[in-house]
């Protein structure tokens, strides 16, 4: 775990970061660099601590140990200058159901202290960001799901921040809602605004991170590029097999006597690397289901857990 | 998506050098969401603050009036109506305080929201609790213009009523914060309502005069914030006696003060980890 202190030119580093919360140890050393333009997507099971990762940037809660730099501010201590430039959109929508959405884009305009010339101006903006201008006078409660969590991500951009942190953006939203939003954090990317984004959803992971963090008990287990963790744990192919249990046995100990491995998903057992399998044992296990490796491979290699 | 890249003008969020531990623009921010709220509720509040005393005056004023007729040589409408100032102040600052401020917390999450942007507890903190104050302010003046039209004579002292009120409410206001972070569920606020509230409220000086009452019984009232506000209410309405005046002031500033530390720290505890 290379450095000791903070590195200065990331947007974000953590080094070395502890939290407990009694007996549970939420966040245990944890060492963690976003670079500025970047997305960098925080991937783990619920209870892996992205949560409290999350919290701990905004200096809402407080490392027990380990050192926190945001933007080249030192948090808790200058946290208020870091918030000022960072835009946040949490988990849960607590956005104003009484206010209009212009009214809630507003409110918070003047907590990120937008100057008062331009406030109208970030308010219509954020309102075309998040495609509710013409539903602008319409109250929070009166929205539809998706369209209140696009207000709810707007909030976080009406002061134009460099770094947003978006914890779990899209969960419990269909799959059509969720493909909205990536197109919404996509265009921050390509905006040059820096990303750090919890989630559990492996797709989302990679179709929006340059960087991927696999975190679990607390801390990062592997980070890199999509492709090179691909690389570099679960090879370029997998191949599923099907049937009853007895054959799903079969598989896994023919491929454990080929050298290398499996993994269990539901009714399926499949084999990680899969171009690496010799020709006499891909007959010996029949036609199997042949698919791209993924990130859900890569994490199940490295934990052991699965990840939804 | 284009929009994206339309930036607001460079620096926008750049402009301070250095961020204060209190600044003034987070009170407005604060003010400018209350405002908005305030918007939508205004007139089923006013509705209240109007009706409500003159239930109290027409109940008490008129019906047990006619048993007490006169007190301290005044009407007992104008004693009750003067009262009852400090009634609303209490109950728009105080219930504001806890009732509000748990529902956010607990079930809004609104300070979770607040506190990712820059501003503090106790900026938050402060910020409603003005807000609260300043509508203890102009909603405490409700009774005493109900009492004008049952036949009290204005005067200029009145003007001072509002200030009262804010200071009163804004003590208040700041208990109820801190209640709201103490208390382990909404249910729990009952304790506080009968064991603190009504006792405070009853015992005040509002329906009866304590005067008459035990030496030990008037010593008690002196930590009763309620009754230096009814004092100064009537001070207001009926000549000032600016050394006692400046008592009751000074008893209204260190009840503020000491309930916004308490407010400030508790809240702290609940929404910092």
């Amino acid at each position: 775990m290379g450095q000791v202190t903070v590195n200065r030119d990331a947007a974000v580093s953590i080094r070395g970061v502890v939290k407990h919360y009694g007996s549970i140890t939420a966040v245990d050393g944890l060492d963690l660099d976003v670079y500025p333009g970047t997305c960098l997507g925080l991937l783990g099971p619920n209870g892996a601590g992205k949560s409290t990762t999350m919290r701990m940037l905004t200096a809402q809660t407080h490392a027990d140990r380990g050192e926190i730099q945001v933007l080249g501010y030192q948090i808790p201590r200058e946290s208020k200058h870091a918030r000022a430039l960072m835009g946040v959109v949490p988990q849960q929508d607590n956005v104003d159901i009484e206010l209009t959405a212009r009214q809630n884009l507003s409110v918070f305009a003047h907590l990120y202290r937008v100057p008062a010339g331009q406030r109208k101006t970030a308010v219509d903006r954020a309102l075309r960001m998040a495609q509710l201008t013409d539903r602008a006078d319409t109250k929070a409660e009166k929205l539809s799901g998706g369209m209140r969590r696009r207000l709810l991500i707007a909030r976080g951009l009406v002061h134009d921040p460099r770094l947003v942190l978006l914890d779990e953006p899209t969960v419990g939203l269909d799959p059509q809602v969720r493909q909205e939003l990536w197109a919404l954090i996509d265009a921050l990317r390509s905006d040059g605004v820096t990303v750090l984004m919890s989630t559990h959803y492996i797709e989302e992971a990679e179709r929006l991170a340059d960087d991927v963090a696999i975190m679990s008990h607390g801390r990062i287990i592997a980070q890199g590029t999509p492709r090179s963790l691909l690389d570099e744990h679960a090879g370029k192919e997998a191949i599923e097999y099907y049937g009853p249990p007895n054959r799903l046995v079969e598989v896994e100990a023919i491929v454990a006597a080929a050298g290398l491995r499996t993994r269990r998903s539901g009714p399926a057992v499949t084999v990680l690397r899969a171009e690496e399998l010799p020709d006499s044992v891909a007959v010996q296990l029949g036609p199997g289901s042949p698919r791209p490796s993924n990130l859900e491979d890569v994490f199940v290699v490295l934990t052991g857990e699965t990840v939804e | 998506m284009s929009l994206v890249s339309e930036r607001l003008k460079p620096g926008v969020t750049e402009r301070w050098v250095r961020l204060r531990w209190f600044e003034p623009q987070c009170l407005a921010a604060v003010w400018s969401r209350e405002l908005a709220l305030f918007k939508r509720y205004w007139a089923s509040t006013t509705f209240a603050s109007i009706v409500e005393p003159t239930i109290y005056l027409l109940a008490f004023g008129v019906g047990f009036g006619t048993l007490v007729s006169v007190i301290d040589g005044r009407p007992y409408i104008e004693f009750l109506g003067t009262g009852i100032v400090a009634t609303a102040v209490l109950f728009t600052s105080v219930f504001a305080g806890m009732f509000v401020t748990f529902v956010r917390r607990i079930y809004q999450q609104t300070y979770a929201a607040l506190l990712a942007t820059p501003v503090d507890v106790h900026e938050v903190v402060t910020g409603e609790a003005t807000w609260h104050a300043a509508k203890a302010g102009v909603y405490g003046c409700a009774p005493l213009l109900v009492a004008i039209a049952f036949g009290l004579d204005p005067s200029p002292g009145m003007v001072t009523v509002p200030l009262i009120g804010f200071l009163t409410g804004l003590g208040f206001a700041l208990f109820g914060i801190w209640a709201s972070a103490v208390v382990p569920s909404i249910d729990s606020f009952n304790y506080i309502i009968s064991a603190v509230i009504t006792p405070l409220f009853l015992v005040a000086g509002t329906f009866f005069p304590l005067d008459d009452l035990p030496d030990w019984a008037l010593l008690l009232a002196q930590f009763n914030p309620l009754y230096h506000c009814v004092e100064l209410v009537r001070a207001a309405a009926f000549g000032f006696e600016p050394l006692i005046d400046l008592y009751h002031v000074g008893a209204l500033i260190v009840f503020a003060t000491l309930m916004w530390w308490l407010a400030v720290r508790w809240m702290r505890k609940r929404l910092i980890d």
